[in-house]
């Protein structure tokens, strides 16, 4: 017995990706198992812990709740693909670690992802937004407070960069 | 070793080494080791709390696509031997796999092996076990009574470890006291439950007969015990330790399922890698926390001073023994908390039921303790018409009786248990943070203020070992580091541990920089494997600030001498006429006669004919070290020292509570905390943080919820509810230092902070607001269930 594959194209990370897969490969399986993109982690495989976020065109996703073929013709990006273009951290991730935003680092992909996504479309946030946009990422390090705060200084850097 | 007064660089803000890979998506987790020819792991799991396995028929999933093998319990169990058991209950042997009977819902029966995970789910649903189901017991009450269904009928009972310990007059005390009262706490099962589950990959080379191990664990001993169960010698396993952990605080301990990959690639010759899924963490990986009651009497006078206590605890560990009898031991070190109470009666009861085995979760049992003696405290001054903040003054030990000696034997090393209050306090503003909860009580809702004055014994030792197990004679649970100067100057600290988030390159590569006096970013820290290793017992029990931290200053302080000698040597004076400046050595009061860092280097790694003799050529220097004040065993009575360092904390919390749904929500947090000198607080404060919404989680939404017929009825994060960042508030510590006289540096340990108080803290917010109802709560998790029902009941009586 040999599933069906599917022919799927996929840009991740700015970078067109065809591959033929079965229906049930989950997003993120085939982001980690075939692209060799470890950055996004699974932490429930049920949806709940946001370990596994990537952004779908700019929006944040849950990889693990994805099948592959169903991102067919659409972009991804990965904590992988956060960085400057030169591969330098981006602000957001430079104030990760400026203020401690992390610890284990298991959750911190899809905590970026998030946090990107949201300062894409706020970059004003107030504390509440802030939490708002990571209530679906959970973190069992940090208690989320230097999350906050780098998400909060990572706006405040943006602002100054943009004068 | 004395407290230093002045740092460069201990205690100043610093990021940590290890965050660029993490926030770049380079970690090297478990799960991202990628062996060639690797195969996969599924696992098949036990549908019932107790029965006899009559048959497994494996034909089906063996001709299923891509597989290559299947495990059972017959053969595994035949060519390997049982986990190490704690206590002294030689009968109660445990295995990866399940054989002739499973003792508990979700156990594991087979393992499929397969080129992945999927193919090997696939195959794992075809296998078909027939079972006979047999009694089975979930409550650890019924379990101790003499008709109860035996978890382990070789054993004789659900017991698996009793005494009363009797520290000082407490019969007396409760005969002279002017009050008395009794209740209970129940600390509901709970866990530390990393977002990465554990994992392990396993590679077996029959050429050097060595067996490679990748796993995502934090656990002492682990290669031996795992080396032991596979009847292997301790130098064919190596365990990497360079893999990231994506946390565990306590519980990543792993034995069963490395020995089950291990003996899976030994047998296949093909490398092995085996992930939980989250159902298998939860339910089947062994990793539930402590399920304890206890059982509190308290003996007090008028004033408020407390004379003395007893304590009746009674953990469910679940079907297996493990470690985790001893979570029951850690807490005789802090019996009393800190308060100098004078006499403690403290009867530890560890049993057995069909549930999830228990494994260390943070604070090795010591969170429940002192919820339960927190709870106490709030009761002492409720039944006097005290306030709770004076029951906690008038008892603690005071900051001019350190060291001190409680009556377990334990000497707690400094403190200053009034200061920290009195500063949480002042923080919170705690004259308005009594209007602003008697203002929300008069708009008709419920709140309550809550404090806890907790304790966080730290440098992790194992002296719990001897105390609970006469044949243990365990009194050593040392750490060490490796100090290597290469030839072009660079310095690389080689550590011997795993780390799961807490930051053991940053701690290094700052205590090196300090002691050497080098800039710390210039410092590279490795991971030795098991068999490059130096002995090191893992990051268990708030240790590495203490032993980790020491080791590496000890190391590096050999090097300073080495250097000094070298410069005393070829200026040929005595290495007390030199001084050690920013890595040069010089004569004193001439600081232009000097060999610069480059030059002493040269000279110890090329110029043998310019070393003193006897010094041997390279640079490099090892330290291990033993945990300060260990090495002792107990006295008769089960007096003992187990930790060096008390650090301590007081949390002061503001909860308000919808009435109608009896959903809380937690308004103000503030933590006081002294941890000594801090060497990172930017760590120490992340953990401190970290801790406490594991805390909100233990108090008042995660359980291990099991079903009259012991199916575990919390397997997903859709039961098991762990906080989120909507239910953590923002969160403020202030800090204290009362430096430790037994550490290099002043500092005490601090991976538990935050966690040992805030379940206590809680609970008392949560009984405050209850208690203008005359309705009390001392069963955690206080669900909003629970609250919505005590509400509901007390209105109830009000209106019939
Ligand atoms: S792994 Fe996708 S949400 Fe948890
Ligand atoms: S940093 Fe460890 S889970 Fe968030």
């Amino acid at each position: 017995m040999s599933e069906t594959l599917h022919a799927v194209s996929v840009e991740v990370n700015g970078r067109p990706r065809s591959a033929r897969v079965p229906a049930r490969l989950s997003l993120v399986d085939w982001l980690r198992e075939d692209l060799f993109l470890t950055g996004t982690h699974v932490g429930c495989e049920h949806g709940i812990c946001g370990a596994c976020s990537v952004m779908l065109d700019g929006q944040p996703v849950r990889a693990c709740l994805m099948y592959v073929v169903q991102a067919h013709g659409h972009r991804v990006t990965t904590v992988e693909g956060l960085a400057k273009p030169d591969g330098s951290m981006s602000v957001l991730q430079d104030s990760f670690c400026e203020t401690h935003g992390l610890q284990c680092g298991y959750c911190t992909p899809g905590m970026l992802i998030a946090t990107q996504a949201l300062l894409n479309s706020n970059p004003d946030p107030t504390e509440a937004q802030i939490r708002d946009a990571i209530g679906g990422n959970l973190c069992r390090c940090t208690g989320y407070q230097q999350i906050v705060e780098a998400v909060q200084l990572a706006a405040e850097r943006m602002a100054k960069e943009a004068k | 070793m004395r407290a230093m007064t002045s740092f460069r660089y201990i205690g100043a803000k610093r990021r940590a080494k290890e965050h660029p890979r993490f926030v770049s998506g380079r970690g090297r987790f478990v799960a991202d080791i990628a062996l060639p020819g690797m195969k996969h792991v599924a696992l098949v799991a036990s549908p019932h709390a107790s029965a006899r396995i009559v048959s497994i028929k494996i034909e089906k999933a063996l001709a299923a696509p891509g597989v290559l093998y299947v495990l059972t319990g017959e053969e595994f169990c035949a060519n390997t031997d049982s986990l190490a058991i704690g206590v002294d209950a030689p009968k109660v042997t445990r295995f990866a796999l399940a054989k002739d009977v499973v003792r508990y819902a979700g156990e594991w029966v087979a393992a499929v092996v397969a080129d992945s995970r999927a193919l090997a789910e696939d195959a794992a649903e075809r296998i078909e076990v027939e079972y006979e189901p047999l009694p089975h017991v979930i409550d650890p009450e019924a379990a101790l009574k003499a008709d109860a269904p035996l978890v382990h009928p070789a054993h004789g009972s659900n017991l698996l470890y009793h005494r009363t310990f009797v520290w000082g007059p407490v019969e007396e005390a409760f005969a002279n006291a002017e009050h008395k009262i009794a209740f209970r706490a129940v600390w509901g099962r709970s866990a530390t439950v990393p977002i990465e589950t554990f994992g392990v990959a396993a590679q077996w080379d029959a050429g050097t007969g060595i067996l490679d191990i990748w796993a995502s664990i934090q656990m002492p001993k682990f290669p031996d015990q795992v080396a032991r169960a596979l009847r292997f010698p301790g130098n064919a396993v190596r365990v990497h330790h360079d893999v990231d952990v994506g946390g565990s605080y306590g519980v990543k301990r792993g034995l069963k399922h490395a020995v089950l990959v291990g003996y899976l690639t030994k047998t296949l010759g093909v490398p092995v890698r085996f992930i939980e899924d989250r159902l298998e963490n939860l339910r089947g990986g062994d990793m539930q926390g402590p399920d304890r009651f206890f059982d509190m009497q308290l003996a007090f006078d008028t004033d408020g001073a407390i004379r003395a206590m007893k304590i009746r605890a009674v953990d469910d560990v679940g079907a297996y023994a493990g470690r985790s009898p001893f979570q029951l031991g850690k807490p005789v070190t802090a019996i009393c908390g800190p308060y100098a109470i004078g006499a403690i009666e403290y009867e530890p009861t560890s049993v057995m039921t069909n549930k999830t085995p228990q494994e260390a979760v943070r604070g090795f049992g010591q969170s429940p303790t002192n919820f339960a003696i927190e709870r106490a405290i709030d009761r002492v001054a409720r039944h006097l018409g005290m306030d709770s903040i004076e029951v906690r003054k008038r008892n603690f030990i005071r900051k001019d009786q350190f060291p001190y000696t409680i009556p377990s034997g334990s000497t707690y090393d400094s403190g200053d248990y009034h200061a920290v209050l009195d500063k949480t306090l002042a923080a919170i503003d705690y004259g308005s943070l009594v209007r602003a909860r008697d203002e929300v009580r008069r708009s008709g809702r419920l709140a309550g203020i809550g404090i806890a004055s907790c304790l966080e014994p730290s440098g992790g030792n194992s002296a719990f070992e001897v105390l609970m197990n006469p044949k243990n004679e365990n009194t050593t649970w040392m750490d060490s580091c490796l100090v290597r100067v290469d030839l072009s100057g660079a310095i690389t600290g080689v550590i011997n541990n795993s780390s799961a988030g807490q930051g053991h390159e940053s701690l290094v590569s700052t205590v090196l920089g300090e002691i050497l006096e080098r800039d710390p970013e210039t410092i590279r820290v490795v991971r030795a494997d098991s068999l490059t290793a130096l002995p090191s017992n893992s990051p268990v029990g708030s240790r590495m600030a203490i032993m980790l931290g020491g080791a590496a200053a000890g190391a590096a302080k050999t090097i300073k001498e080495t250097l000094t000698a070298i410069a005393a040597h070829n200026f040929e004076c005595s290495p007390e006429d030199l001084e050690y400046h920013d890595g040069s050595v010089n004569v004193k009061g001439a600081s232009s006669k000097k060999f610069s860092w480059d030059q002493l280097v040269e000279i110890a790694h090329r110029k043998f004919h310019k070393l003193p003799p006897g010094l041997e050529p390279g640079l490099q220097a090892k330290f291990v070290w033993e945990v300060p004040t260990g090495g002792a065993l107990p006295t008769p009575e089960g007096r003992i020292q187990i930790y060096p360092c008390y650090a301590f904390e007081a949390h002061v919390v503001l909860v308000e509570i919808d009435p109608d749904t009896g959903k809380p929500m937690i308004r103000r947090y503030v933590c006081g905390h002294d941890c000594g000198v801090m060497i990172n607080p930017d760590i120490v404060h992340g953990m401190t943080y970290g801790g406490i919404a594991h805390g909100i989680g233990a108090a008042l939404y995660e359980k291990f919820a099991y079903t009259e017929d012991g199916q575990l009825a919390s397997g997903t994060f859709m039961d098991y509810l762990i906080p989120s960042a909507m239910e953590v508030p923002a969160l403020a510590i202030v800090d204290h230092c009362t430096p430790s006289p037994l550490t290099t540096f002043g500092q005490k340990g601090s991976g538990e902070a935050g966690y040992l108080g805030a379940p206590a803290a809680i609970a008392n917010a949560v009984n405050d607001a209850l208690d203008p109802l005359g309705a009390s709560i001392d069963a955690l998790p206080i669900s909003h269930l629970a609250i919505w029902s005590a509400i509901g009941a007390r209105k109830g009586a009000a209106s019939t």
